[in-house]
This record gives structure tokens, sequence and C-alpha cells, in this order.
């Protein structure tokens, strides 16, 4: 009889105290709420998905988009979100070390384990924060045609990414600034581009070095290049200037790309924020000892348990966003 | 965790002498497969990418199979699942893997149904 309840006698059934499935209340609750925001997550992945299947030729390679890492130059594709990884799962390490400790009614064992975990969610919110900026930001800058697709830039005789900068004209111009006063008042002037689709057009034809690439994947798994005359024909479709990303125009590629990495990478963020919010309260009720008279340090396990599961979301972020 | 931890990994395969000592070796386990998925992603074997297993990549094939594997270890070590009540544990485990291969499954015909309309269909988006 050992998945029954036995608190003693028959009749104490009815008395309280039961434990159904040998997990207490807390943790039971906490257990129901893991299992309904991992559907949700998935429901959000799922629909990544869906999105992708749609337009599997044209998607974005990611490989392509997150190069960047902080303090250095250069081409390094996955290297800085390979580093967030492990500084998750390292503070997801710290934390069941805290869920160990507080079993033993360690105190301070816990405190340093909480503190440590605190400090691996707040470098992780802030690698994330610092990924967004760099995404919003953008890199070399591309055209967006009629369709809504993007066409970025390639070198010719080296087959690197050439940024507007590189090639785009200064053409002067006189330009009506649009004011609240003599307008619409509730039109803004929209956000200028560092060039206009003259200029980047302009230096396109002047500058025989400079090759279009579409959206399309070809079958060796890149986008594909097209030749100086039909890029030139491509140019006709061009609308105006991407420079970075946002929810409606994104230089990278599918714009529904960008709108799902702000949605899921920003729903996770999200999580990993309140999470440290939640260390931080612990943090301090073990500091003031709180857990050490209540007699267990079973609130501690609760949020170790809802702080893996971040750490196992951003495992499937990881891989779906930046691997596959 | 009612009654101690199981300090057995791998079937029993790799058994530690303490629950510190566990945590630590789940550790290096989730850290190596991690390295495993980066060095893969960057170097991009060929083998690997031109080789497809019902209509994917055998390299997406492989990052998917890691994933799951890093999420088990992380599931039942980490939130220590190995130590609950195996119904406990079923009811947990079970009911988002039906859920989500059953949405999964629908959404990704859709999508690629949806792909063949714009590619053979009259319709025209990619101008």
């Amino acid at each position: 009889m050992d998945s029954t309840v036995t608190t003693g006698t028959e009749t104490s059934v009815w008395g309280g105290g039961n434990q159904p499935l040998g997990a207490s209340y807390g943790k039971l609750m906490m257990w129901f709420f893991l299992v309904s925001d991992a559907l949700t997550f998935s429901g959000f992945l799922a629909a990544y998905g869906f999105s992708r299947f749609k337009f599997i030729e044209t998607w974005p390679i990611a490989d392509e988009v997150f190069t960047h890492v902080p303090f250095f130059h250069g081409n390094y594709p996955m290297i800085y979100v390979a580093f967030m990884t492990f500084i998750l799962i390292m503070s997801s390490v710290t934390m069941v070390l805290a869920v160990d400790a507080g079993h033993k009614m360690k105190q301070n064992a816990v405190i340093w384990y909480m503190f440590a975990t605190i400090i691996g969610g707040a470098i992780f919110v802030g690698s994330q924060a610092w990924e967004w900026g760099t995404f919003i930001k953008g890199d070399h800058g591309a055209l967006e045609t009629k369709g809504g697709r993007i066409l970025q830039f390639v070198k010719a005789d080296s087959g690197e990414r050439a940024s507007l900068s590189d090639f785009a004209v200064s053409l002067p111009g006189e330009r009506v600034i649009h004011e609240r006063k003599n307008g619409l008042w509730f039109f803004d002037e929209p956000t200028l581009t560092s060039f206009s689709l003259e200029e980047v057009v302009e230096g396109f034809k002047a500058d025989p070095n400079i090759l279009i690439r579409t959206e399309l994947i070809n079958e060796e798994g890149e986008k594909t290049l097209l030749d100086r005359q039909a890029s030139l024909a491509k140019l006709a479709d061009a609308s105006q200037v991407v420079e970075g990303a946002n929810l409606i125009h994104n230089e990278y590629g599918s714009r529904l790309f960008a709108d799902f990495f702000f949605f899921i990478t920003g729903f996770h963020g999200f999580h990993v924020f309140s999470g440290v919010i939640i260390n931080i309260i612990i943090f301090f009720n073990v500091i003031l000892g709180t857990y050490e008279r209540r007699g267990h340090y079973e609130m501690v396990e609760k949020i170790g348990l809802y702080w893996h599961f971040v750490d196992l979301v951003w495992v499937f972020v990881f891989t779906f966003f930046y691997l596959v | 965790m009612a009654h101690g931890h199981k300090l057995e990994i791998f079937r029993g395969l790799v058994k530690f002498k303490s629950n510190t000592q566990k945590i630590w070796g789940v550790l290096v386990f989730l850290t190596i497969i991690t390295a495993v998925e980066v060095v893969l992603g960057i170097m991009k074997p060929e083998a690997l990418t031109d080789t497809h297993v019902l209509g994917m990549k055998l390299l997406n094939w492989i990052f998917i199979i890691l994933t799951l594997v890093k999420a088990y270890y992380i599931a039942w070590d980490f939130m220590h699942l190995r130590d609950e009540k195996s119904a406990l544990r079923r009811a947990i485990v079970w009911t988002p893997i039906f859920l989500v291969l059953y949405l999964v499954f629908i959404l990704l015909v859709e999508a690629d149904y949806i792909y063949n309309v714009y590619k053979d269909g009259f319709v025209s988006w990619n101008f």
C-alpha cells in the first residue's frame, strides 16, 4: 500500500495534512503552473515552427543574424548565445545546490548559493538586453521591396556582406520637415535612415562590385546571390531602406522572424526577470532566518523548480532559434 | 523529495556518493552536450546537412534529440523528478508531451500545405 496515504490510522485520512503524490500543496501547485506555462511556451514555439515551415525557402539563417560578441569585432556566430546558455545552466546548478543545502538546514550555504543564482540570472537578463539592442540596431542595412521582401548586398570580389555605407552616394537635397503645426497633428516625422533610397540606388549603379542577395535559400542552404544584371533589375522593386529590426521591418529577412524573436525571447526574458525578483525576495527571507524558524526550506525548493523551468525553456529556445 | 535522493544516472552506469556530487556530474554532462551542439552548429559538417531524414536535415534531428536529452536531465536531476513518485512524474511529463506533439503535428502539416499554396497557387507574394 505504498501509493496510498499513510498517515497512521484510518480515520485521520479526513483529518487534513495529507499530501497526495507525496508532494506538498505548494510544490504541487508550482508543478501545475509549470506544466501550463510549458504549454504556453510550446504554443509560441509551435507557432514559430508554423511560420517557418510556411516560409521555409526564405527564412533568415540564424548564424548570419546573431554574429556579435560584446567588446569584440568580427563574425562570431553562436559564441555569445552559447555563453548565455552556459550562464543559465550554471545558475541552475547553484540553485539546486541551494535547495540541497536547504535540506541540510545550512543557512549560510543557502545564502551564498542563492546569491550566485541571482548574479547568474542578472548576467543572463543583461546579455539578452544586449542581444536585443544589437538586433534592433542592425548590421549592414538592406532594402525592402514593394512586396515586403528584403534585398541585402554582397561584395562580388570577396563574397562578404556590404554595408549601405560602403557604396551609397551622398545626394544633397532639400527636405521639408513635417511639423505638427502645418499638418495633421497626430502624424510624427518618420525616422530617417542613414541613407535615402535614391542614394542607395545611385550608389549601387555606380559600384559594379556590389551584388544583391535575395531571401531565397538555394540547394546549398545559402541565400541566393543574383548576378549584376539580375541585381539591377531587382533594384527596381525596392521601395525603402531598412536598418535594423523592429516589429514592422527587419533587415535580416522575414519580418515574422523578428516578431517571434522579440515575442519568445521577450517572454522568456520576462520569466528570467521575475525569477530574479522572486529569488531576491527569498534570498532576503533566508538571511532573515524565516525558513530557519519555519523548520524547512521548501520555499527555496519551489522557487528552485521555477528557476530550473526557465532554464529548461531556454534550452528549447536556444535550439529552435539559434541552432536548427 | 520525500525520502532521500537516487544517486545514479545513465541507468546506474554512473553512481555518485552524494547529491552535491551528482549535481556537478550532471553539470559536466550538460556542458559537454552544449559544447557539442555549438561545435556542430559552427562547423555544420556536410555529411550531416546533406542527409535528410523524414524531410529534415540529419543535423537538425541531432540538435533536437540533444535538446531533449538536456531537458531530461534538467527535469530529472535539477527539478528532482527522479525522486518524485512515478504517478506525479508521469502526470507532469506525459501531459505536455501528448499535447505538444499533437499541436506540432497539426501546425507543421498545415504550414507545409500553405507553403505549397504560395509556391504553386496563383498567389504572388515575392515581388
